[in-house]
């Protein structure tokens, strides 16, 4: 963990998408995140598991840089996304958050409609020529959301007005459509109800065909049904990562056993 | 006995039902004062509500409707003796004048009572109660004099049975709050519905005022379109009163000025002020906020007067010079540019506190989806942030709309007091550097000085500002409804 020559160890892993190295994140003098080094795969959904407070959504928005929106928070160390470190001088935030997308907590959509929702990115980012370049976008998006059939006879309806499950997938939806390649999902579940927790993890599982996921999750069922790469953390430091089968099996130290068969949290 | 000792007198059994009453709970519970329905203190005040309450409903209720009930019997003595000619409500307000001094001169000792009841209306009396320093508006006449002395009988009786009812209503209100307190009456029931009921009154004096005030307009108001065709108040294009009559009054060249203004006024404050309610709520830190905020709503405590001197030695003479003289567009440093712009100045700190209240109520969860998806923090505020708040941030321009049109000291330093011609030609009508004036202004001039309130040329101030409440009233209204409708929003 502790290599320092990240460029050659990304050669010989070839898909590894996002490589953490020492992050430290304080928030003013709160010390949250320390020496975390982590090495997210492509194609593949990893889940940051632990208990409340312990950093997960600090780091998860380090890794599109969500925390330059707050700010006393401050970050050390490195993060490369596909070998370029995302915290140089020369990277702009705005286009690594078209790379890196991000679904939140509370379903968030725009006070605009349906379609205007999933038409956000594209449009910013220019990446249609035309109407009906933009309505095909829209369309995928929304299809890959898994919303496209409940959707598709009022797309200029309000999004607030939707149900949450149909919020969140909207926001699934409108985060796909600007195209990222790797996409972070902080609790998307949370304020779902079983139903559409099943749809969105569904979802989540054929995203990773396309793009690197990484999903923090309260649920440890969720996270081993879900996801392929486990982390762990506790107090602000990544304690164990690995396969999921072997986190949840085979945990190697005392404070993820303790965590996953329900003693703290 | 003066109303100030009645009142002291009603509050001290107030407070004597609050020490008695708590005192008698708690020994009516014996020694565990859990016993009690509610905490001992609610018996106190119960007491002290059924004492003081009445007592005080009634003392005001009195003191409102005495004077009315004692003008009532007087005005029919003065009516009697009225010589041919004069004039009842001016005679009536010397009879009260005539009362009034009599008693302070009583009262200062200049006069003893029995002089002040024993005097006799003859050609010397005038005299000598100028001496005594009350000046009347006409020589005191026999009926003056005895109405005068009717009316002080009358008030003394009320005075002394107004203190009597209130302390009787108040010792009975102490009395009754004691005997009903046993262990199972419900006083913190009965302290709710007394609190309840101080609330409602609370609303509905606001609601009632304002009632009044609108129905006293609407009074004077119908007085006019008696005198004055409506039509030719609406829709007449000229302004010309004269006290000598054949007045024309239209409404139209006043109206003119006044949203010709209130748009110039809005075309500086709605940009400035939004855009500095967007740097204070999007981009400034912490320390800038906390800085600048205070700093542009010391604006909003500038008194209008001094924006007024600020208008017409400064900013009208400055744009005269370098503007309107160079352009060939009028040689009068009052304009509605001038007014315009320092209207537009004083309306800053409205439109940027309340926008960037709105602007801070879009939930950050909003910012945060907007620029997860890569978008830069203008692009955030334009397409998102601005849309959202954009109902509540119309509500906020509205209301300062309605600031604008019921500005008058800015007007008649800035723009002066002369109606716009609307006669001459449409360049006068809407050349900015026209001096120009607003109905409030026209309000103020058509009732200061000697006045007669019965002429149409008084009177059409009423309808004026009739006209203008229902203009900025359903401004109002309009703006109310965007900003309810936009608070549904996030629920
Ligand atoms: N905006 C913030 N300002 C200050 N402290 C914060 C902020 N966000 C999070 N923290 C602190 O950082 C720590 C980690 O928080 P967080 O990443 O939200 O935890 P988790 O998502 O694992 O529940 C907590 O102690 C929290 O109090
Ligand atoms: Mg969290």
């Amino acid at each position: 963990m502790n290599d320092m020559r990240p460029l050659e160890r990304i050669v010989d892993t070839d898909n590894v998408k996002i490589a953490a190295k020492n992050v430290q994140v304080y928030y003013g003098d709160t010390h949250a995140i320390k020496d975390v080094d982590v090495d997210i795969l492509a194609n593949t959904v990893t889940a940051f598991i632990g208990p409340s407070g312990c950093g997960k959504s600090t780091f998860l928005r380090c890794i599109n840089r969500m925390n330059d929106t707050i700010d006393i928070a401050r970050i050390e160390g490195n993060i490369l996304l596909d070998g370029e470190d995302i915290y140089d001088k020369r990277v702009d935030p705005v286009q690594l958050r078209a790379r890196v997308g991000m679904v939140f907590q509370k379903p968030n959509p725009f006070p605009k409609s349906i379609y205007d929702n999933v038409a956000y990115g594209p449009k910013i980012h220019g990446l249609a020529r035309n109407k009906a370049e933009l309505d095909e976008i829209v369309e995928k998006a929304l299809r890959r959301g898994a919303i496209w059939d409940e959707v598709k006879d009022r797309l200029h309806a309000s999004g607030t007005g939707l149900s949450g499950g149909q919020q969140q997938r909207l926001c699934i939806a409108r985060a796909v459509a600007t195209e990222p390649e790797v996409l972070l999902m902080d609790e998307p579940c949370s304020a779902l109800d079983p139903i559409a927790t099943a749809q969105v993890e569904e979802l989540i599982d054929e995203l990773k065909e396309t793009y690197s996921v990484v999903i923090v999750t309260h649920s440890m069922q969720q996270a081993a049904r879900v996801s392929q790469k486990t982390a762990f953390f506790h107090l602000g430091n990544l304690v164990e990562y690995g396969d999921t089968g072997d986190i949840f099996n085979t945990p190697q130290d005392q404070r993820t056993e303790s965590y996953i068969t329900g003693r703290i949290g | 006995m003066p109303v100030f000792w009645i009142l002291a007198i009603v509050l001290v059994l107030g407070a004597a039902g609050y020490v008695l009453g708590r005192a008698r709970a708690l020994s009516s519970a014996g020694d565990d004062y859990r016993s009690l329905h509610s905490l001992p203190s609610y018996y106190g005040w119960n007491a002290f509500i059924l004492t003081v309450v009445p007592a005080l409903l009634v003392l005001a209720a009195w003191m409102l409707i005495a004077p009315i009930v004692i003008d009532g019997m007087v005005s029919g003595l003065v009516d009697e003796g009225m010589q041919e000619g004069s004039n009842l409500s001016l005679l009536m307000s010397d009879v009260r004048r005539l009362a009034a001094g009599l008693d302070s001169a009583v009262s200062s000792g200049a006069l003893s009572a029995s002089e002040a009841s024993g005097l006799v209306a003859d050609n010397a009396l005038a005299g000598r109660l100028m001496g005594l320093g009350i000046s009347l508006g006409s020589s005191v006449t026999e009926t003056t004099l005895a109405a005068a002395q009717r009316y002080r009988g009358l008030a003394a009786a009320s005075q002394v049975w107004m203190a009597v009812v209130v302390i009787a209503l108040a010792a009975g209100g102490l009395l009754l709050g004691l005997r009903r307190i046993n262990p199972s009456f419900r006083a913190r029931n009965a302290v709710e519905t007394g609190l309840l009921a101080l609330l409602i009154l609370a609303s509905s004096i606001a609601i009632l005022t304002t009632l009044g005030i609108v129905l006293s307009m609407l009074f004077e108001t119908i007085n006019f379109f008696r005198q004055y065709p409506a039509s030719e108040f609406f829709f007449s294009t000229t302004w010309s009163p004269d006290f000598r009559g054949n007045s024309e009054l239209g409404i139209l060249p006043l109206l003119w000025g006044t949203l010709y203004i209130s748009l110039i006024a809005l075309l500086v404050a709605v940009p400035v002020g939004l855009f500095a309610a967007i740097y204070l709520s999007e981009y400034a830190g912490p320390k800038m906020r906390a800085v600048a905020k205070p700093l542009i709503e010391v604006l909003a405590g500038i008194p209008t007067i001094v924006y007024g001197l600020f208008a017409l030695i400064t900013v009208g003479p400055a744009l005269r010079d370098y503007f309107a003289q160079p352009l060939g567009l009028g040689n009068s440093s009052s304009s509605v540019m001038t007014a315009g712009l320092v209207m537009g100045i004083m309306l800053i700190p409205f439109v940027s506190s309340l926008s960037d209240d709105i602007i801070n109520a879009v939930p950050q969860s909003m910012r945060d989806g907007s620029l997860g998806l890569g978008a830069t923090p203008s692009e955030t505020i334009r397409s998102v942030i601005i849309p959202a708040a954009l109902p509540g941030i119309v509500g906020a321009v509205l209301l300062a709309a309605s600031r604008a049109i019921g500005e008058t000291m800015i007007v008649v330093l800035g723009a002066g007091a002369a109606a716009a011609r609307l006669n001459e030609g449409l360049t006068e009508a809407i050349n900015p550097f026209e001096a120009m004036t607003t109905v409030t202004v026209k309000i103020v001039s058509q009732l200061t000085g000697d006045t007669d309130f019965a002429s149409p040329e008084t009177l059409v101030a009423f309808a004026l500002g009739l006209t203008l409440f229902v203009i900025t009233l359903a401004l109002n209204v309009l703006a109310l409804y965007i900003v309810r409708k936009y608070r549904e929003q996030y629920e």
